[in-house]
C-alpha cells in the first residue's frame, strides 16, 4: 500500500525533534550569564518536591471541580504568584514562606483526597493565598547575575506547564478507578506536606 | 521511489541537526548585514517579542479582521517609531516591557471583546512605543534603513504566524489555552514590574 507523504514527514518529525534536544548550545546572544536565566528559572519549580506536588494538585482539583475551575485555578495560580515573587525580588519579607508551602501541600493535598467542591471564589481565593508563598520563594532564589525577565518568564512557563501535567492526569476523573487514583494522589501531597513541615521545624 | 528519497532526505537532516555548530548570532561579528541584525534582535528580545505574541493572541481571538488590522498596522507604526526614536534619542525611564505585558497579557486572559477601532489605536500605539525604544539606542547611519526592515520583518512574520494560528482553533479548550498564555504574559509583566522596582 502506498503511503502519504504527509504520513512519512510526520513518522520523520519526532525523530528531528528528538535530534534538536540534543543539539549543541548555540551560544547566541552571549550575556555573560544572563542568556541562561531561562533555564534557570524553569527549571526552578521543578527543582523542589514541594513546589511540583502542590502545583499539580491545583490541576488535579481543577480538574476535580471541572468547568470554569479547571481553567480558572491555573489562571489565577501565575498571576498571584507573580505577585509574591515580586515581593521577593523587591525584598520584601514574607515570614514563614517554607512552613507557608508545606501547608499548601497539605491543604491542596486534602481537599483533592476529599474531593471537596467549594464556590468558584472559595477555591480561587485558597490557590492565590498560597500562590504568594510559592511566588516569594522564586523570587527571593534567584541567582546572581541571570536575567530578571528571562527568569521570571523560565518559572511562570514551568509553574503553568505543572498545572497542566495536574489537570492532564486528571482527566482520568471520569472513571471511577481515575477518581480513586486521584484521592490517593492527594493522600499522597499531604503527607508530603506533613514531611515538609517537619522538615521546616526540624 | 519518492518515499525512499524522503527517507534519506529525514535521515540526512537528522545527522545535520546532531552536529550543529555553534550560531554566533551577534551579526555585527559575522557581516551577515543590518537586515538580519535587526531581525535577529527582535527575535532574541523577549521585551519586544512577547508583547506582539500578545497583541497577535489578541487579535486571533478576535477575528480574521482584527488580524488583518494588526498585521498591517503594527509593523508600519514599529517602523515610524523606530526613526522617531532615532531622531529624538529619548528613551523612557519607566518600565514600557512590563506595562506592555500587562495591557496585552491582561486583555488576552480576559478576551476581552475590543472594537476594532480600539485594536487600531492599541497595534499603533504598541509599534510607536517599542519601535521608539528600538530606535532611541541607534545613530544616524544609512544601514539603519536596513536594520529596521529586518526588525519591522520579524514583527510582521511573528504577527502572521501567531494570529493566523489562534484564529483557525475552533475548540472551546484551546481557546482557553490562549488565554492561560495571556495570564502567563500578565504574571512576567508583574514580575518585570518588580524587576524594575528593584534596580530603582
Amino acid at each position: 500500500m502506498k503511503q502519504p507523504v504527509s504520513g512519512l514527514l510526520a513518522r520523520c518529525l519526532p525523530l528531528a525533534v528528538v535530534a534538536l534536544c540534543f543539539s549543541q548550545s548555540a551560544e547566541a546572544h552571549v550575556e555573560k550569564g544572563e542568556a541562561i536565566g531561562f533555564l534557570t528559572g524553569l527549571r526552578h519549580p521543578i527543582s523542589g518536591l514541594d513546589h511540583v506536588l502542590a502545583m499539580i494538585s491545583v490541576g488535579l482539583w481543577g480538574a476535580q471541580l471541572g468547568a470554569p475551575a479547571v481553567w480558572v485555578l491555573p489562571v489565577a495560580f501565575p498571576m498571584v504568584m507573580a505577585l509574591g515573587a515580586m515581593m521577593g525580588l523587591m525584598g520584601i519579607p514574607l515570614p514563614g514562606t517554607e512552613y507557608g508551602i508545606a501547608a499548601s501541600m497539605i491543604l491542596l493535598g486534602a481537599v483533592v483526597l476529599l474531593e471537596v467542591k467549594p464556590p468558584l471564589w472559595v477555591a480561587g481565593c485558597l490557590v492565590a493565598f498560597f500562590a504568594i508563598f510559592h511566588g516569594h520563594a522564586h523570587g527571593t532564589e534567584l541567582p546572581p547575575g541571570q536575567n530578571g525577565l528571562l527568569y521570571s518568564m523560565g518559572f511562570v512557563c514551568a509553574t503553568g506547564l505543572l498545572h497542566g501535567v495536574g489537570i492532564s492526569i486528571g482527566l482520568v476523573h471520569r472513571w471511577t478507578w481515575g477518581q480513586m487514583f486521584l484521592r490517593l494522589a492527594g493522600a499522597f501531597t499531604a503527607s508530603m506536606g506533613v514531611f515538609f513541615v517537619w522538615k521546616a521545624f526540624a | 521511489m519518492k518515499r525512499a528519497r524522503l527517507i534519506i532526505l529525514a535521515a540526512a537532516a537528522a545527522v545535520l541537526f546532531l552536529c550543529p555548530p555553534p550560531a554566533s548570532a551577534h551579526l555585527n561579528s559575522t557581516g551577515m548585514g543590518p537586515v538580519y541584525d535587526g531581525l535577529l534582535h527582535f527575535l532574541l528580545s523577549p521585551e519586544d517579542i512577547v508583547p506582539v505574541v500578545a497583541l497577535a493572541l489578541l487579535a486571533g481571538l478576535r477575528g480574521p479582521e482584527y488580524g488583518r488590522r494588526a498585521l498591517l498596522l503594527l509593523p508600519a507604526s514599529w517602523f515610524v517609531g523606530c526613526f522617531l526614536g532615532t531622531m529624538f534619542q529619548w528613551a523612557a525611564s519607566w518600565p514600557v516591557a512590563a506595562i506592555s505585558f500587562l495591557v496585552f497579557g491582561g486583555l488576552v486572559a480576559a478576551n476581552a471583546q475590543l472594537s476594532l477601532r480600539t485594536m487600531t489605536v492599541l497595534a499603533a500605539l504598541l509599534g510607536l512605543v517599542h519601535g521608539w525604544m528600538n530606535g532611541a539606542g541607534a545613530a544616524w547611519s544609512f544601514s539603519l534603513f536596513g536594520t529596521y526592515a529586518g526588525l519591522v520583518g520579524g514583527v510582521f512574520v511573528v504577527v502572521v504566524l501567531v494570529s493566523a494560528f489562534v484564529i483557525k482553533l475552533r475548540p472551546p479548550w484551546a481557546r482557553i489555552a490562549v488565554r492561560v498564555a495571556g495570564s502567563w504574559i500578565v504574571a512576567s509583566g508583574l514580575l518585570l514590574l518588580g524587576w524594575a522596582a528593584r534596580r530603582g
